[in-house]
């Protein structure tokens, strides 16, 4: 119940650092080898060496905030919102030594300018345990829209 | 305005009306002279390795199949279904077995299009115009389909010069591609990431080719990246970080100024050349290996003459842009005069090292996913530029950077030296784009 309630309001907090776009509280969730890593379609196996839309460690992580941040990322300037919801959130493995693998849903609404687009599917976290709590080994997200064409591009993580 | 009658007005040498990227009727009219008349490109052959293997494609406005069919050739066919119109292939690619089965009356046809069955022909259509031999009973064929190295194109009118004779020189783009492999072959990495633009195709082509536009566009990833590198190298034993970051970070250190040391070579049809060599000769141990299984594969002398090979982008007009150093290739498919899709593929260099294939993987997925780090502020442009096209702020795209300064040889048209950010590319889709337009198919 208490792991149970720990693992939720971990996710709960990663999301809302993306809605808020608290960029470096965010990539401070992973483990220093940890991975970020949205697979063209679901029945990709590893992030390693294959097509990727997202396969970053905390290094590309960086890049991708620098941009955002810079203030030359003229895709950046518009009004650009996000809203994340997470939920289904089940615990999967708990090995020994408390590491945990969890699975949860998420749905993402998107508004850049006057457009709104959604995202949705599934999290899977492995996540490392630590001192105060948890470090990200592995996310990796399986969007149920993964294989649409992209009506625009996906800036930041999802 | 009456826009197709004025064609003629609408392309100067150094200038263009708007109407030429936001007209609907011209946008119907390209498709019919352009894009359903010349040679576009369909997929590679590894797309579809098996008998029955097919994928869709648009050419143009029209619904197409590539389809393999039992005797290894590949087909192109419409994906209509001779009957009432039904679309035969409801989905991206598959396998469909031994025939196209349509889902609404259950005709089926061969790979070739040739009719197989229809559900109790002999009673249905005794004494009628139609029998087991009537074309009009088949799927429609491409007017012309024809392969090279592996790349397929069709074209849907069957007169009009061959495929190599359209690609000219822009068929280096595949030679290129294809030579860098020691056996001479690619094949395709299964996986094709598909993005949107909300603009005219043509702005997505003379882009894919502006020298002028990178180290203003892409700053921001430029120097994000290489602030990052910077750090990396610091760590690394070697000194150097990976050398994806160097390929991200050339955005911002290849400032606007040494973009005029690049060339592009322009040729008839449209076809563009920008050279540049992608920094893709480091003289790392994975570089070391692949040249040694490279020089066993061609000799000494060959090899050297493959890896110089001064490309950074081909541009096979109308709708294709191919960065064969790092063996990718987006594919424009018009979907109305104000959106375009491209698809986007990568290929594998067949036998040579992994190492090298991850190398140009790192570009294709930090630059070409759909969670591109550069190609976002692109497609940011190409939206403004056509809304501002379809203003009445203006009437004219100005071509004129360099014009009346480009060194021009039997028809083919370079950047002079130290001009590379010239705007020939543009003037010479446009000229090629008036020629087409002007021509009745
Ligand atoms: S529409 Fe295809 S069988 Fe009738
Ligand atoms: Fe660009």
């Amino acid at each position: 119940m208490k792991q149970q309630h720990e693992v939720e309001q971990f996710l709960y907090r990663q999301s809302e650092l993306l809605d808020t776009k608290q960029w470096q509280k965010w990539i401070d969730l992973f483990a220093a080898d940890g991975i970020y890593w949205m697979p063209p379609d679901a029945s990709y196996k590893t992030w390693d060496g294959q097509p990727a839309i997202f396969a970053e460690d905390k290094n590309l992580m960086k890049v991708r905030m620098l941009r955002v941040l810079h203030p030359d990322a003229w895709s950046q300037r518009p009004l650009w919102e996000t809203n994340h919801v997470v939920s289904n959130v089940v615990i999967r493995k708990v090995a020994k030594n408390g590491d945990i693998e969890v699975a949860s849903r998420f749905h993402m609404m998107e508004l850049r300018r006057d457009d709104v687009r959604h995202f949705a599917g599934s999290y899977f976290h492995r996540l490392k345990k630590t001192k105060n709590g948890y470090a990200i080994k592995l996310q990796r997200v399986d969007m149920a829209n993964a294989q649409a064409a992209y009506d625009y591009v996906l800036q930041v993580w999802v | 305005m009456g826009n197709l009658s004025d064609l003629s007005k609408m392309v100067e040498p150094d200038r263009v009306r708007k109407e030429v990227y936001t007209d609907a009727e011209i946008f119907e009219r390209e498709m019919e002279r352009i894009h359903e008349t010349v040679w576009i490109y369909c997929g590679h052959d590894s797309q579809v390795p098996k008998a029955g293997d097919y994928c869709t494609v648009q050419i143009g406005r029209q619904p197409m199949i590539m389809v393999r069919g039992k005797d290894r050739k590949v087909n192109v066919l419409y994906n209509r279904c001779p009957h009432r119109g039904n679309l035969i292939c409801g989905d991206r690619k598959g396998n469909t077995g031994d025939q196209f089965r349509c889902s609404y009356h259950a005709w089926t046809f061969h790979h070739d299009g040739k009719l197989k069955n229809i559900p109790m022909m002999e009673s249905g259509y005794a004494g009628t115009r139609l029998n087991k031999d009537s074309p009009e009973l088949c799927m429609k064929k491409a007017a012309r389909v024809e392969t090279y190295r592996g790349f397929v194109f069709a074209s849907l009118s069957s007169s009009g010069p061959s495929l190599k004779e359209f690609l000219g020189e822009s068929i280096v783009a595949f030679d290129d591609m294809c030579d860098r492999a020691p056996g001479g072959e690619v094949e395709v990495v299964p996986n094709c990431f598909r993005v949107i633009q909300h603009s005219n195709w043509k702005l997505f082509m003379e882009n894919q080719i502006d020298a002028l536009h990178p180290s203003v566009v892409h700053q921001s990833t430029g120097r994000a990246a290489h602030e990052v590198e910077k750090l990396l190298a610091k760590e690394a034993k070697s000194g150097e970080a990976p050398l994806s970051y160097h390929m991200l970070s050339a955005f911002a250190t290849v400032t606007i100024d040494k973009w005029d040391n690049f060339q592009t070579i322009n040729y008839p049809h449209g076809h563009c050349i920008l050279t540049g060599y992608m920094g893709l000769r480091p003289q790392d141990p994975d570089t070391l290996a692949y040249d040694k299984i490279m020089i066993k594969a061609y000799g000494k002398k060959r090899f050297e003459e493959i890896v110089g090979v001064n490309i950074h982008h081909v541009l096979v007009y109308p709708g294709l842009s191919v960065q064969s150093p790092l063996q990718q290739l987006r594919a424009v498919r018009p979907l109305g005069v104000d959106r375009t899709l491209t698809e986007i593929w990568h290929f594998r260099l067949k036998g040579a090292p992994e190492a090298i294939y991850r190398r140009s993987l790192a570009y294709y997925n930090l630059v070409n996913s759909p969670a591109t780090l550069i190609n976002a502020d692109d497609l940011e442009n190409f939206w403004k530029c056509h809304t501002g096209l379809s203003s009445d702020g203006g009437d004219w795209v100005s071509f004129a950077r360099h014009h009346g300064r480009d060194l021009e040889k039997d028809g083919v048209v370079s950047s002079a030296p130290n001009m590379g950010t010239s705007e020939a590319p543009m003037r010479n889709q446009m000229k090629a784009w008036a020629k087409f337009m002007k021509e009745a198919r």
